[in-house]
Formats: C-alpha cells, structure tokens, sequence
C-alpha cells in the first residue's frame, strides 16, 4: 500500500502528541539519570553538578559485580522458567473451548491485581515452617518434620515466576490462538508424534513470539525489588534492590543513577544478543 | 479384501450426526472424490480416515488391517489440508522433507528425494526457497511433494484446489490426475466442485447429510444418477413429476413412452437440458412456452414454462431453433436418455 508523505502540523499531530509524552514522560527523565550518574556527591545527601567517573568506578567492585551477575542470572532464570511454564500452559487453553479459555485467562489475570507486597507475604507465609506448605507433606506422610522454604533462591524464583506468568501468557495467547491448528494436524499426518509435532513444529513457527515472552519476563524480573528482599536473603538481592537502597536510604543519587543505566545498558545488550541469536535461527 | 474398507461409519458431534453409517470400499490404486454440499459430512469422513477424527461406531480397515484406532502419525499416510498447512518456518525443501527426517533418513538421501519429488510436481531447484515466497498454485505443489514423500498408502487431499483461481484449477486437476495415474496411488479427495469430481475421479461418491446417495463412475454419476438428489447436484437437470394413468404414464399433461417402475404410481423424471428438444407445437408432444433466452455464444439455453412447471433446455449454436420469447413450442424428451427417479 503506497502512502502519501504527511504534509503540515496538522497531519503530523497523531505523531506529535505520542512523541511530546515520550519526551516529558521519558527521555527527559532518564537524561536526567544519565547527567545525575556523573554528578558529585555531597555529603549530606546532596550533589552537584560535575564531571566525575567516580560513581562509575566505584561500581567495578567484586561486590557490585557479583550482584550485577545474580541479579541477570535470577532475571534469566525466572524468564526461562516462566516460559517452560507458560508455553504449555497456553498452548492447552488455546486448544479448549471456548469458555474455558475466557475463565483461564480471568483467574491468571486476576493475579495482577495483586500488589507484589501480598504476593510476596503470601509466598513467605506457604513457604514457612509453622503454617507452609510443607505442613501438609507432613500430614500426607511424605516428611517428617515441617521445613522453612523460605529465605531462600528457590522461593524469590517461585515468586518472582508467579508474578511473571501472566505477563508471559498474555504475550503468547494472541499467537498460539492464531495458531493453524491444521499444522499439527499435518505433522501428524506425515509421521509426527503429537509430542514431537509439539516441538517440530508449534515451537518453531512460535519462534518470534517465544523470544519476545523471553524478553519480556527477562526485563520485568529485572527490575523487581521487592520480592528478592521478602523471600530471600541479602545474598539474593537484586541490583534493583541495592538502586533503590542507595537512591532512598543512603541519599547516594549519583551512585544510584551510574547503577541504573549500568542495569539498563546490560539488559540492552542482553536483548539485542537475543534477537540476534533468533535472528542467527531463522537463517 | 485389499484397499481401503469402511464399515458401518458413523460420527456423531452431540445430537448431529455428521457421517451416518457409511459404507465403503476403494480397491488400491482408486482415484476417489468425495462430493457434496458444505456440511454433507465429507470432510468428517476424510479425516476419519486420517485418524484425525474417531469414529463413534463402525470400523476403518486398509488391506485387512484395522486401523480404526491407530494413531494418525502411524497410518502411513500423505494428506493435503485446504489450509495446506504448510510449515512456515521452514524453506520448500523442509518441508517436502519433514517426513523422511521423522523417519530419520540421511541428510543425502533426504535431498536426493526431495529433488525427485520436486521434479515430480515441476518445481526443480525450488529446495531453499522459502514458503512465504511461493505463489498459491507453487505452495499447492509443495503440499502435494510433501504429501507424497514417503510413498504412502493412501493420498488424502481436503478440497486441496478452493484457494486457486479458476483457470489454474482446471489445470491442476489434470495434472492431480496425471500424477495419480504415474503413481498409482490410492486418492481420496474431498471437493465441493463437480467438474472437480468429473475431471480426475474413477469413482464419485456423492454424500448428502452424512449418508452417501450414490457412489458410481462420473458417467454414470450424470447419466444415472440414483436419486433426485444426485441428478439435481450433479450439472443441471430438469425434473419434472411424472404419473401412471392406467397403463400409460402422463408428463406434463400428455401420454409419454416412459416407463414407470412396477408398482410405481408417481415419479420424477430427470432430463438433462441437452436432452430437451424443442420442436413444432404436436397435440402428441408437451406444450410450452418460451419465457427467456440466454445466448452464452457457445450454448444457448432456453428457459420454458410447461403449464406451470419450468423446463430448461441447452442446444449449440448450429442447432438453435428457430424461436423467440413468447412463441410456443412442443417438448420431446427421450425416454432412452431420462431417468425415471422414485425418490
């Protein structure tokens, strides 16, 4: 479809106005967190402007570092999980009625009414030793003595998953729904098992949609903050935690800046490094 | 007996019953369409056969084998869906090779077939093209080759020609035909178009209402047809009612040569417009009138009125009589080319 160049204001308002609220709303702030990242610190929760790397190399600390390297590897893992969860999941509401697609979706969509403060409460509560989950493996006679689950990585990984699952879903529902469902039909016609059509032939044609959940989950549980500090201990703190611990209670806002647009630009490059590598793929 | 064997086939979805307790056989090597309208249950029935859908009674067997139960992806078999479900993701030859690698053959001997198979619905050097690219009539060919890789018992193809435009249908059912008879495989097609069914099939099995009416050669399909059903789906026909008077039978108000059943006392004779010829007003011949004319250049078809009921008749353009709308004329109908039909 040939399309004629917009001339004037008035045709380009309908660009004007999303482009105006994109940069009040965000590259003026997150200039600002850039210009603030080189800032000097005063003490007394003060700065001033400057030009100092001082924030930036401070940060080149064993200790930063290895908060960087979890805080991608949990973002990692829980987006992984998420979609090893989800991809099933969604595939099988697709593929029913109707009716039961729309009451899937409404309970897994209630979930984001929660605030992620009762989510985490409430995975730290079935996660405890005196009224969790375990209780009731005990009474089912498969463990001896009720556990605590919580502190730990596995319970910031539940939590975090839980509260990525609907993200994922929505992402992938349009597309599984869309779906042909005549392909598997004719995987299975030319010799596929329905489990091997399943990966030969839905994963496949899903790719882009895949990679997309995978990115989504990926930079939702980075910049979660809450939930590492409820169910985990200090080892898994997130550098979203460690932000927000700087920003708010040391007063630190340049330290604090230089270490989001860190955050920011590795999760940049992860994605890109993603959609390359499902790029690399469909070549 | 060896081939494909239908039982007492039935299918029911809640209160409908899609296909009614068919029964049918196709010897190997058959070119079979089935045909009828939408919802007559012929698309139900193919993918039972398929295995894609299970019969609620009844058995499905191939060369003595019961295959009622047997999961689609061991059935051996090669379909084409009206989709054509061709997998996006990957090229031509990907495609066409889907089944030999879930059959784990070599990565050689899945090219050389790949590029016999090519070869075969005329598409040489087309392996690392990518589906997307393709044209509607080269995707239905790619359909095909990856429907026939790994020589299959039985060639299923699901109204495999809708999405084509009219000219390049009418060539791809040649060449379906073509292919067949070079292969020798039994083919089952579903189709709602019956020049579709006349141009490639041995047998036409006409369905109505998940029962089939009539299952016979295409000729004998038209010339024949078992039911006033049949005759009206397959071309054009006129029917008129047709009733014993003593020992003589009346159509349209005059005594004619046609011979009712025993015991038959009405009927409704089946007359292909072709057959109609239009003569001079005779007190021996029905009457009527001509109410229009259409001049399609290579037929002609006129539309009559014989006291109430409308009788077409079609001549060539050398053969036209002589009439116009308004005039009248007699009927003579053939009693050795119309069929006498009791339901």
């Amino acid at each position: 479809m040939r399309r004629e160049p917009a001339r004037g204001l008035v045709q380009h308002l309908p660009v004007i106005f999303p482009g105006l609220m994109l940069t009040v709303f965000f590259i003026v702030p997150f200039g600002t967190m850039v210009a603030v990242s080189f800032f000097r610190r005063q003490q007394g929760g003060f700065y001033v402007p400057d030009f100092v790397l001082a924030n930036y190399a401070r940060f080149l600390t064993p200790f930063f570092g290895n908060v960087l390297v979890f805080s991608l590897y949990l973002a990692i893992a829980v987006a992984v999980v998420s979609l090893i969860i989800a991809v099933p999941f969604t595939y099988l509401i697709a593929r029913s009625r109707r009716q039961t697609q729309v009451i899937w979706l409404v309970a897994l969509l209630s979930i984001l009414s929660l605030s992620e403060v009762i989510i985490g409460f409430a995975w730290s509560t079935l996660l405890s030793r005196t009224a969790g989950i375990t209780n009731l493996l005990v009474w089912l006679g498969l463990m001896e003595a009720p556990q605590a689950l919580v502190p730990g990585f596995a319970a910031v990984l539940t939590g975090m998953v839980y509260q990525a699952m609907p993200y994922a879903v929505l992402v992938l529902y349009p597309s599984m729904v869309r779906l042909d469902p005549t392909l598997t039909e004719a995987a299975r016609t030319l010799g596929a098992s329905p489990l091997r059509a399943f990966f030969t032939v839905v994963l496949p044609a899903l790719r882009t949609t895949l990679i997309a959940t995978l990115i989504m989950a990926f930079i939702f549980a980075l910049g979660s903050y809450l939930l590492p500090q409820i169910l985990g201990r200090p080892s898994h703190w997130t550098l979203s935690v460690l932000i927000t611990d700087q920003a708010l209670y040391q007063s630190n806002m340049p330290f604090a800046a230089a270490m989001a647009v860190f955050l920011v630009l590795v999760s940049l490059a992860l994605v890109a490094l993603t959609m390359f590598a499902g790029k690399k793929l469909e070549a | 007996m060896s081939g494909l064997v239908l039982k007492g086939v039935s299918r029911d979805f809640g209160p409908v019953k899609a296909v009614n307790d068919v029964d049918l056989e196709v010897p190997n090597g058959r070119f079979v369409c089935l045909l009828g309208p939408s919802g007559c249950g012929k698309t139900t029935l193919l993918r039972m056969i398929a295995g894609l859908d299970l019969p609620t009674t009844g058995t499905i067997s191939i060369d003595g084998e019961d295959i009622t139960r047997l999961p689609t992806h061991r059935r051996n078999l090669g379909m084409v869906f009206q989709s054509l479900a061709l997998f996006p993701h990957l090229t031509v030859g990907g495609n066409i090779a889907y089944a030999l690698r879930i059959r784990g053959l070599s990565r050689q001997e899945q090219a050389r077939r790949v590029e016999e198979l090519l070869a075969l619905v005329h598409l040489p050097g087309y392996a690392d093209r990518a589906v997307a690219k393709l044209s509607g009539g080269q995707r239905q060919r790619v359909a095909i080759a990856r429907a026939l890789a790994v020589s299959p018992r039985l060639f299923l193809l699901d109204e495999p020609l809708s999405a084509l435009d009219a000219k390049l249908r009418e060539a791809m059912q040649v060449e379906l035909r073509q292919l067949q008879q070079q292969l020798g495989i039994t083919t089952i097609v579903v189709t709602h178009d019956q020049r579709e069914a006349m141009t490639m099939a041995d047998t036409v099995i006409v369905m109505q209402g998940g029962e089939i009416r009539q299952a016979a050669s295409p000729v004998e399909i038209y010339r024949k047809p078992a039911d006033t059903f049949v005759a009206d789906f397959i071309g054009s026909t006129n029917l008129i009612d047709i009733a014993r008077d003593g020992d003589r039978a009346v159509l349209l108000g005059r005594p004619t040569a046609v011979a009712m059943p025993y015991g038959v006392s009405r009927a409704t004779l089946s007359v292909r417009p072709e057959d109609v010829e239009l003569t001079a007003p005779s007190p021996d011949l029905p009457e009527a009138a001509v109410t229009f004319v259409r001049d399609l250049g290579g037929a002609i078809e006129f539309f009559l009125d014989a006291g109430g009921t409308q009788v077409i008749a079609v001549t060539s353009p050398r053969a036209r009589p002589q009439v116009t709308v308004g005039d009248r004329v007699g009927l003579r109908l053939d009693p050795a080319r119309s069929v006498v039909l009791t339901r």
